[in-house]
């Protein structure tokens, strides 16, 4: 399933690749992708495993920008 | 201006006045000592303070780290001054970057706001506001003056016109009365309309258009992938000549000096962010998204844009395409008869009207339409339709055949004389031959124009396909001036077709097939790029298509060209600008003949450049494509 988070403070285009690339190679994700422009994080992934990758993803997000967050 | 980047600007003016009191002041060296490192620290203490939590993070080389490396080593070097101003300059580009990304962040969300914010349902006998989500199916709700369409529908009551522009692209306001279907994403200009919805959010016009604008940039250009690998590579590439340059010049110089390598290695730090790529190609490419949307044509992603801009043939479908796929009557010729049995065109019109008045086919539709009245069936006896032929009836008491050529030849009996190409409603009466009237599936208005601006930017070929007859194919190419038919194909011959043009093109050019969507999937799928025409309201073919094009006119489509190539144009010249000024400052820097400064511009102020330069590729849909109206005729 599909699932569309808006992020916060994304400042950095090269950050926000380098999450893509991190998110899209967590366990159970079929495909990832952060788009720049419109602050958003787009998740592919089985249903009961998106509540844990979200969470991951999180942490991958304040590891790489620390100001930047994910809304849900 | 954000508080955020208001904050930082406070800082920025204050480091700056503290530097130029440094260098007025005539003070002891160790007093300006402390004067630099307080505004070194206002300046760059986020800095700073990202640089060591991103180093314990395990994150190394970041902008940050590669600031406070180049900064501080310029400050053990003794630079003070050049340390300070680096960081400043560098604060006021990342300051610039940040309003340039959040400008255009606001640009492309305000191109991009059909969203609908409410619908007026009536609950408890009064109208009140909901989210268009909550609304079900058949449910009935208001659509007051000035309000967006908040859902799809059929117009219950009232009368209206509605401003189509953020769908379609078009300027001219659409009249709808009771009964018309009307789209979410429109603007109800004046009158109160009362709808039933007919599908619920999720599937409404303006929630599919939103999610495949938004979502085209996850299919990315060749382009934008080949900046996403190159940036892997840069920065570490970079950061390890520094390092080199740092240490073995020093080692095998002859009177190297060790100070002036860190420097020079410092540069190349400072130039090791990829970002003006990185910020600026996916930019343009948004801007060009978001650009022909605008216009009415959405383009499902980066790399459709690219193969737009390198289409080199174009093939279009005939009927629905580049004609209307509805018939009308274009001409009524009565035979030459003797006076006594002559007849009018009116006359003939009208026997062929009556005739028709049960059938259902499309061209006694466009009979009885031509007619315009109420046909008076107590004229008319026994009417059979024979399948194939057409329609033998009796009318006012004689015998009448309508139909085509074997019907004439076999049934009615009647010698036909030379007749024109195309489609012909024959008419004999009682043995006689009384003249034929002449159909035809109408050429769109804009299809002469659509043909002539796809050569003028230099589509190398336009090609027809068509199910129709040799005659009617060929007459219509010519008509629109299209360099070649292929004509009487069936739906999988076609497929055929492509693949010979597909065969013809050279090996960058790209093949553009244009069809309504719904019959042609199949070649659709196999062109390089497929576009889908008259698409409100046809999920089928929105879903089918790579390019989507809003309303009927296949203009649009040189519109759609202009704007992939502009766009393309855009993100090639912030390449080659970014990697150019990277590059010679990096030549230059290694030769000692860069200064920090340099390099602080070739990282900040590149990306600010190309963010501005990207912003540009948003602004194309104000620009009109250049599409000169030219008359059908004059191209024959």
């Amino acid at each position: 399933m599909k699932k569309v988070y808006k992020m916060e403070d994304l400042s950095c285009a090269h950050c926000a690749a380098k999450m893509e690339d991190a998110i899209s190679k967590l366990e159970g994700v079929e495909s990832a992708s952060v788009n720049f422009v419109t602050q958003k994080l787009t998740i592919n992934a089985a249903e009961n495993l998106i509540d844990s990758i979200l969470e991951q993803a999180r942490k991958i997000v304040s590891k790489i920008e620390p100001d930047c967050v994910i809304l849900s | 201006m954000t508080k955020k980047q208001k904050k930082q600007l406070y800082k920025i003016l204050a480091a700056a006045a503290l530097y130029v009191l440094g260098i007025l002041l005539p003070a002891d060296e160790r007093i300006l000592i402390v004067i630099y490192l307080v505004s070194y620290l206002i300046a760059g203490g986020d800095v700073l303070l990202r640089a060591a939590g991103n180093i314990r993070r395990g994150q190394v080389f970041d902008e940050n780290f590669l600031m406070t490396i180049a900064t501080i080593g310029a400050l053990i070097l003794g630079e003070y001054r050049e340390g300070i101003a680096v960081m400043l300059f560098y604060q006021v580009g990342e300051l610039f970057q940040s309003v340039a990304v959040s400008k255009s962040r606001k640009s492309i969300a305000d191109l991009m706001d059909i969203r609908p914010d409410h619908a007026n349902i009536m609950r408890e006998d009064q109208w009140i506001e909901v989210d268009p989500e909550e609304v079900q199916v058949g449910e009935i709700i208001l659509i007051k003056p000035g309000e967006r369409v908040p859902l799809d529908g059929v117009i219950t009551e009232g009368n209206s016109t509605l401003d189509t522009s953020a769908l379609t692209g078009e300027s001219v306001p659409r009249e709808v009365l009771p009964g018309n279907e009307i789209f979410s994403g429109c603007i109800n200009l004046n009158g109160r309309l009362m709808m039933r919805v007919s599908k619920e959010f999720e599937q409404s016009t303006v929630a599919r258009i939103l999610d495949l604008v938004e979502n085209a940039s996850g299919k990315k250009a060749n382009m934008e992938s080949f900046i996403t690998r190159f940036a892997r590579y840069y920065t570490p590439a970079v950061v390890i000549v520094a390092a080199c340059l740092a240490v073995l010049p020093p080692l095998v110089l002859p009177g190297a000096q060790f100070s002036d390598w860190v420097y020079r290695a410092l540069t190349f730090l400072v130039i090791s962010c990829p970002c003006a790529l990185v910020i600026s190609i996916p930019l343009s490419f948004f801007g060009g998204l978001g650009g022909s949307s605008r216009q009415g044509v959405l383009v499902k992603g980066g790399n459709y844009l690219e193969a737009l801009a390198a289409a080199e043939i174009v093939v279009f479908d005939k009927t629905g395409t580049l004609t209307k796929g509805t018939f009308e009557v274009a001409e009524i010729v009565p035979a030459a008869l003797p006076e006594a049995m002559a007849i009018s065109a009116a006359q003939l019109l009208e026997l062929a009207a009556l005739g028709e008045s049960y059938s259902t086919h499309p061209i006694s539709q466009s009979l009885r339409r031509a007619y315009g009245k109420e046909p008076d069936l107590a004229r008319l006896g026994q009417v059979q339709e024979i399948p194939g032929y057409g329609i033998e009836a009796e009318i006012d008491g004689a015998a009448v055949y309508i139909g085509n050529e074997k019907m004439m030849a076999e049934k009615a009996g009647v010698q036909l004389p030379e007749s024109p190409a195309g489609t012909l409603v024959h008419v004999a009466k009682q043995g006689v031959y009384a003249g034929y009237i002449l159909i035809e599936d109408q050429i769109k208005e804009d299809a002469a124009a659509a043909i002539a601006s796809l050569k003028a930017c230099g589509i190398k070929k336009t090609v027809m396909l068509t199910g129709d007859n040799d005659a009617i194919g060929k007459k219509v190419a010519a008509q629109l001036g299209i360099s070649q038919v292929f004509t009487q194909l069936l739906p999988a011959d076609k497929v055929d077709k492509l693949e010979l043009l597909l065969a013809e093109k050279s090996p960058k050019g790209k093949l553009v097939f244009v069809g309504d969507g719904i019959n042609d999937a199949p070649v659709l799928a196999r062109a390089d790029v497929g576009v889908a025409m008259g698409a409100l309201g046809s999920d089928a073919a929105i879903e089918a298509a790579d390019v989507v094009i809003m309303n009927d006119e296949p203009s649009k489509l040189a519109t759609a060209i202009a704007v992939a190539r502009k766009t393309i144009g855009i993100a090639k010249q912030n390449t080659v600008f970014a990697l150019g000024v990277k590059g010679l400052v990096l030549i230059l820097g290694a030769m000692g003949m860069a200064s920090m400064w340099a390099a602080v511009f070739a990282d900040v102020g590149v990306s600010v450049l190309a963010i501005l330069n990207a912003i540009r590729a948003l602004n194309i849909a104000k620009e009109k494509a250049v599409v000169k109206p030219i008359e059908a005729d004059s191209l024959i």
